[in-house]
This record gives structure tokens, sequence and C-alpha cells, in this order.
């Protein structure tokens, strides 16, 4: 079957939001079981005592990189069927200063604060409602960022072809640096004094 | 499974959390032709919401109207299916690894509630620069890594790089 199955018409688009629902229960099982519903344990990447973001997150990255590429390659995935994130230059940086703020403050991201919420968290679920507040500003002043929002628009780009190189050496260029980053943390960890949360 | 802590919770080891979650994102585009994400529920919730309330507005709006109005069903959406699987995922581990309490985790060194409103203004900026930045840490840079986006790759630099500068502004609140 070639992938997107849903694209190729083999399944009934119907079935679409059920597999959204597994698909999402393998998602929040991932995160929660790795430790994403922990606030000060997503955090102390940025200080340096727990790299579980940094690990989980370039493994997966990693993984999902390999996996469509390799698929693509035995001609299973038709790349031209997936949602490739358009790139918007400007919005793309001050979008993520902006998340990179809240992130710092709330000490979680979407994914993970819905994580939390789902096992208790009280600081995940006023995180969530944080977010709606946020969303609902944004969509209230939207006509002040609409340039912004819109500006600088370069379609669905591909990394590899900013470096002009094949997506199969950017994506083993990628495997390399996950690993330097995996030892580097490793290392940093052990320097780093240890926090009890 | 490492790192049983004192409340008898344990957590799996990351890099096995990370295949898995990498599988998972795999699977979202093989099936379904996209990737993963969170705030986008987020924002379908709000339009879905403001259009019941005030129709008239979000029709006017330049940025509802994209997702709700007219024949448009912001709630019966990929997205918004996805994040109840989500919640029920992450339930279903927190059974499994021990860890499903009511609490709020915060340093020693401050308040719940200095911690809550922390948490309540964090989640407000992050949910305001997930939507200029059409999408957040999961559908924008973990989404567009995994397709090799170049604005997914920017948009991860962009948090991970601010959130090291920012960490240490806030020091105060986590360590």
């Amino acid at each position: 079957m070639i992938g997107s199955i849903i694209s190729s018409g083999i399944v009934s688009p119907a079935w679409d939001n059920l597999f959204a629902v597994i698909i999402g229960m393998g998602f929040g099982f991932a995160l929660e079981s790795s430790g994403f519903s922990s606030s000060r344990k997503i955090i102390g990447t940025f200080f340096g005592y727990d790299f579980v973001v940094v690990k989980v997150f370039f493994t997966a990255a990693i993984v999902s990189s390999l996996g469509l590429l390799y698929f693509s390659y035995l001609g299973l995935v038709d790349f031209s069927t997936l949602y490739i994130q358009p790139t918007f230059l400007t919005s793309a940086i001050v979008g993520g200063i902006i998340m990179g703020i809240g992130f710092a403050m709330g000490g979680f991201c979407p994914g993970t604060s819905l994580c939390a919420t789902a096992v208790g968290r009280i600081d995940g679920l006023v995180f969530l409602g944080g977010m709606f507040i946020g969303v609902f500003l944004f969509s209230e002043s939207f006509p002040l960022f609409e340039n912004m929002y819109y500006t600088g628009s370069e379609g669905a780009k591909m990394v590899n072809t900013v470096f002009g190189i094949s997506p199969e050496l950017f994506t083993f260029f990628l495997v390399l640096a996950a690993i330097g980053m995996f030892v580097g943390a490793g290392w940093v960890q052990k320097k780093v004094q240890k926090i009890e949360y | 499974m490492e790192k049983i802590k004192k409340d008898g919770s344990y957590y799996l080891n990351p890099y096995l959390g990370g295949v898995i979650l990498g599988v998972f994102l795999f699977l979202a585009f093989y099936i379904s032709g996209r990737g993963l994400g969170a705030s986008g529920a987020v924002k379908n919730s709000v339009a879905a919401t403001v259009n019941v309330i005030a129709p008239d507005h979000a029709a006017k709006s330049a940025y509802y109207c994209q997702f709700a109005g007219g024949d448009k069903q912001p709630m019966s959406n990929w997205l918004v299916f996805e994040v109840l699987g989500v919640l029920a995922g992450a339930f279903f581990s927190g059974i499994i690894f021990n860890r499903l309490n009511f609490k709020v985790e915060h340093s020693p060194k401050i308040t719940s509630r200095r911690r809550l409103v922390f948490a309540l203004l964090g989640g407000a900026v992050f949910g305001f620069g997930s939507q200029l930045a059409r999408g957040c840490t999961s559908g924008a840079a973990l989404s567009g890594m995994a397709v090799l986006s170049f604005g997914g790759y920017i948009t991860m630099i962009a948090i991970f790089g601010t959130a090291f500068v920012a960490a240490w502004i806030f020091r105060k609140n986590w360590i």
C-alpha cells in the first residue's frame, strides 16, 4: 500500500478520524511514559540536569525521517501526498521565539501539557487553559499580525535544498548530529549537580 | 524501565520512548498523510466556541473564518480526534507507570500559586506563538522535521534556542 493510505483511496476517509485517535494514543503514551508529564523533568534540558527532551525528541525525529525516506525509496510513500509544513520564515522565527519564552515560563509545550493534564497535574491543566487564552488573543488581534503571518512565503521548502544536498545525505548528517548531542548530553549531565524532583 | 522514584513511579528509557514516538509519527504520515499536533486542536476549539457564541464576529474575522463557519466543522477534525487519543494514551501510561495523582508540581523554592500563575502565563504566551508559527513543538517542529521541512527546522531552533536563554531568566522558578 502506497502512503499516505488515506489519499490512496484504499481506505475510506471516514476511517481517518479513528486512525487519528489510535495514533494520538501512541503519541500520548510515548510522551507520558518518557516523563513529559513532569514540567521539572522537561525543563531539566535547559539547566543540564535531565536531557530527556533532547533524547526523546531527536530519536523520534530520526526514526520518523529514516522511516519515511526508506519507504519512499521502496516506493511505498509518495511524498507529494504528505502535508509538509510550509515555510514562512518571519512568522516561524518570531512565533518560535514567543513559544520559547512560553516554554521557559510554563514548563510545558502544548502536547506535554495535555499529557500532564491526563495524569492529574494541575499545572498542566492551567497551562492548557492559558493556551486557550493565548490562541483567542492571537485570533482577535490577527489583523495586527496578518502581514507578518503571510510574509516571506517559501512554500513547502525542504531543508536539504538549503544546503544543496540530497534528503538522504541530510538525514545522515542529522543522525550524526543527534548522536553527538546524545553523547554531549550524557557528558554534561554527569558534570551538573543533581536536582531531586 | 528505569529510575524508580520515591513515589513508586518510573519512566521508560528515553531512547525507547523516542522510538515509540517516532514510529507513531511515521504512522501518522504513512496512514493519514500528516504529522502529529496539539495546538491545532486548541485553535479549532477556540474557533468553534467563538463561532457558536458570536457567529457574525467569527465570519468577519480573517482568522476564524479559515477554520469555522459555513459548512466547516472545526470539532470534527483529525487533530481534535488525535488529541482525544493523546489524553487517553497518557492516562493509560499514567496507570501503568504509577503516576496518576492530582498535584501541582513545582520547585520547593516557590509556592504552588506562583507555579500556577507562570503556567497560565506560559500557556498563553505559547498558545499565541503557536498560531503565529502555524504550529507548536509537535505540529511545526517535530512533524516538520520528520518530512525535512525547512520551516519545521527553523521553528525548532527558534523554540529551543530561545528557551535556553529564557529558562536562565526564569531560573528562580525552576532551580
